[in-house]
């Protein structure tokens, strides 16, 4: 190279590197930053697949539908069937607890819902079949099946289901009336395909 | 590595070897010559034990797996085969199932010594961390390998476990879907726990490398908790406290050998020798005893809180107790800067040693209000307990500094060995 071995020029000469570097440096931070964006953005759309595929798969999906017969069940019977790997309660209700799940108070309840809210999907043929309560059978507190689906079990104070594992308390409609249980006792979608039988999910 | 001094081994294909890779030099400089306080007592014996335990668990882990069936119709049957028609498979599988109870002993142990003499404080904070992370995937692994049996407790276990995550706001439930795989415990959940449960122990490994490399920085705490000053407050490790450790090892190899031959069911639930079976909760749920504690935690929040005058629950008492439970794990990793008292042992803390053994007594508490239905005087002792479990770590540990005179710390580690400490 060309470079006169003189003082002056080896400053100007260091000037301009150190210009350089500046430019440099800021392009580096530039590509730095490009390339850990990148680098981020790879890493979302692979993990993105990964915690997908811990979701529920489309077998699991396909098999979310259950038949029931309810021409065996009689008045204040009661009916487990499975329904997603869970237990599905279905009761026919007698008149008495009809009456006495409607006549509860919104104000004494925690989670409130009417009792006709509850069971509004029972209904055929223009007929509402208010005695058919149908609902998942899993406390809402921490998963464990509530007592109360055999005339020996255990009601609770309030005529319906109680959870031996941490004491809570559901009503005749369902309701969590005592205990831990946060929520009532979710009712699952259901339909009645015609009077006797229902199609859960 | 390369910069480290390299050992003229005798035996020219060790030395061989050393020469291009110093794996033998290394071994020697942090486990044959490393320098080790000389006033350990037995209580020092426990972070051998739990690393043994490991590796126990690993390997007798991979043989069970080699005749284990993760999935829903087999599970069960496939572990009764291992008991029943495997060769020695009963060995195998008492050994693996005692052998996480014989961990979480040594592990607990472990962490009451450093509690007790103060190693969590400068400078070993971020072992005490890397301690405090391998006990919470040791908690994973065994809630997972639990399930994999697939008894009754196996599958109730997992759901109120699982289920505690419906909890969190909003996305609670979406998270508890994503867990199972599906729309209950079931045979995905299975599957998953199975992979990870092959997967976390060697995970657990990896970290406990490098809690053992951050130990040979700082170097070991000892039972005066005063910083090694000379040559002359040290031995070398090997032979003093590899045959020491050995001895401790005989020690409590015997007692693990009476659980498995004399009583390997006695710490487990007979509930789990039964199918699981979705459609019948078992009247009581417990977890495996190492949970128990936690377990009190969980259920000792009963209460919903309202925003005041209104019925908006503001944090229900499902979401309290998960918040409890898992504030209680994590509290831990705070120690080292919620007791900021200059002094590291309780030999020389009066008032800390009070209160650190008033702190197992609660703990042991918990542990049994944990195993009891939740009902009556238990649940208010474990409400009582609770509060004081808290209270400890956020009250009285920043506190005591303030009110505590503690007493003079020796010279040196062999000063007060010679004077007989
Ligand atoms: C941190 C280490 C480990 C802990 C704490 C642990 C804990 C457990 C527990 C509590 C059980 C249930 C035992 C029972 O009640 O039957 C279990 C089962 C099982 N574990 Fe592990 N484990 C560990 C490492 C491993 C490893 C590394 C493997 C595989 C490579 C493994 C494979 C299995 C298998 C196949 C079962 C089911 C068989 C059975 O239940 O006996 N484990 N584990
Ligand atoms: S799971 Fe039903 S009360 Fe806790």
């Amino acid at each position: 190279m060309a470079h006169p071995p003189s003082s002056t020029s080896d400053q100007t000469c260091g000037h301009c590197q150190q210009g350089d570097e500046e430019n440099d440096s800021s392009r580096r931070d530039f590509l730095t930053l490009a390339a850990g964006a990148m680098a981020g953005v790879g890493t979302i759309v692979t993990a993105y697949p990964l915690i997908q595929s811990m979701n529920p798969a489309a077998d699991v999906l396909a098999m979310a539908t259950t038949e029931v017969d309810l021409s065996a069940v009689k008045e204040g019977q009661s009916l487990t069937v499975v329904w997603r790997g869970k237990p599905v309660f279905i009761r026919n209700r007698t008149q008495a607890e009809i009456d006495e799940a409607r006549a509860v108070p919104m104000n004494d309840l925690k989670d409130p819902q009417t009792d006709q809210a509850r069971v509004a999907n029972s209904k055929f043929g223009g007929k509402d079949l208010p005695e058919w309560l149908v609902m998942v059978g899993v406390c809402t507190h921490l998963g464990c099946v509530p007592l109360g689906q055999k005339p020996t079990d255990p009601h609770g104070e309030f005529d319906g289901w109680f959870c031996p594992c941490h004491g809570s308390q559901y009503d005749s409609s369902g309701r969590i009336r005592k205990g831990p249980a946060p929520k009532n006792l979710e009712i699952p979608p259901y339909q009645f395909t015609d009077a006797t039988h229902i199609k859960i999910g | 590595m390369a910069q480290g001094e390299r050992v003229n081994f005798k035996n020219p294909v060790i030395c061989w070897i050393d020469e291009r890779l110093p794996l033998f030099s290394m071994m020697h400089k942090e486990y044959a010559a490393f320098p080790t306080p000389k006033n350990f007592n037995y209580l020092w014996n426990f972070g051998a034990l739990s690393l043994f335990m490991l590796v126990t668990m690993i390997v007798t882990g991979v043989f069970l797996a080699m005749y284990y069936t993760p999935s829903t119709d087999h599970a069960f049957n496939s572990v009764e085969r291992i008991m029943r028609d495997v060769n020695w498979g009963w060995l195998i599988r008492y050994i693996h199932m005692n052998g996480a109870s014989m961990f979480f002993i040594v592990v607990y142990v472990h962490i009451f010594r450093g509690m007790y003499y103060g190693s969590y404080k400068y400078p070993r904070e971020l072992l005490w961390i890397l301690g405090v992370i391998i006990l919470l995937l040791m908690m994973a692994t065994a809630f997972m390998g639990y399930v994999l049996p697939w008894g009754q407790m196996s599958f109730w276990g997992a759901t109120v476990i699982t289920n505690l995550f419906s909890a969190i706001p909003l996305v609670g439930n979406k998270i508890v879907t994503w867990l199972w795989g599906g729309f209950s415990v079931d045979n995905p959940t299975l599957n998953r726990f199975y992979a990870l449960h092959y997967l976390l122990p060697f995970v657990i490994f990896g970290v406990s490398f490098l809690h053992v490399a951050a130990l040979h920085i700082s170097g070991s705490n000892n039972p005066l908790g005063i910083d090694v000053k000379s040559p002359k407050d040290t031995v070398p490790f090997h032979p003093y406290y590899t045959a020491k450790d050995c001895f401790g090892l005989t020690i409590f190899l015997i007692f693990f050998a009476v659980i498995i031959f004399f009583l390997p069911n006695y710490l487990g639930d007979p509930d789990n020798y039964i199918p699981a079976n979705p459609m019948v909760t078992p009247t009581h749920i417990v977890p495996e005893w190492y949970f128990l504690p936690f377990y009190a935690i969980l259920r000792s929040f009963t209460i919903d809180i309202h925003i005041p005058f209104t019925h908006v629950v503001l944090i229900s008492s499902k979401l309290g107790g998960v918040i409890l439970m898992f504030g209680a794990v994590l509290l831990m990793f705070f120690l080292p800067w919620l007791d900021r008292s200059p002094v590291r042992s309780a030999v020389f803390r009066p008032l800390y040693r009070k209160f650190f053994w008033i702190f197992v007594a609660t703990s042991i508490t918990l542990g049994w209000v944990g195993s009891r239905p939740p009902e009556g005087l238990p649940v208010i002792i474990g409400q009582i307990a609770t509060a004081y479990y808290f209270v400890h770590f956020l009250i009285i540990l920043p506190m005591l500094p303030k009110y505590e005179k503690t007493l003079p710390l020796p010279n040196s580690i062999s000063e007060a060995v010679l004077k007989g400490r």
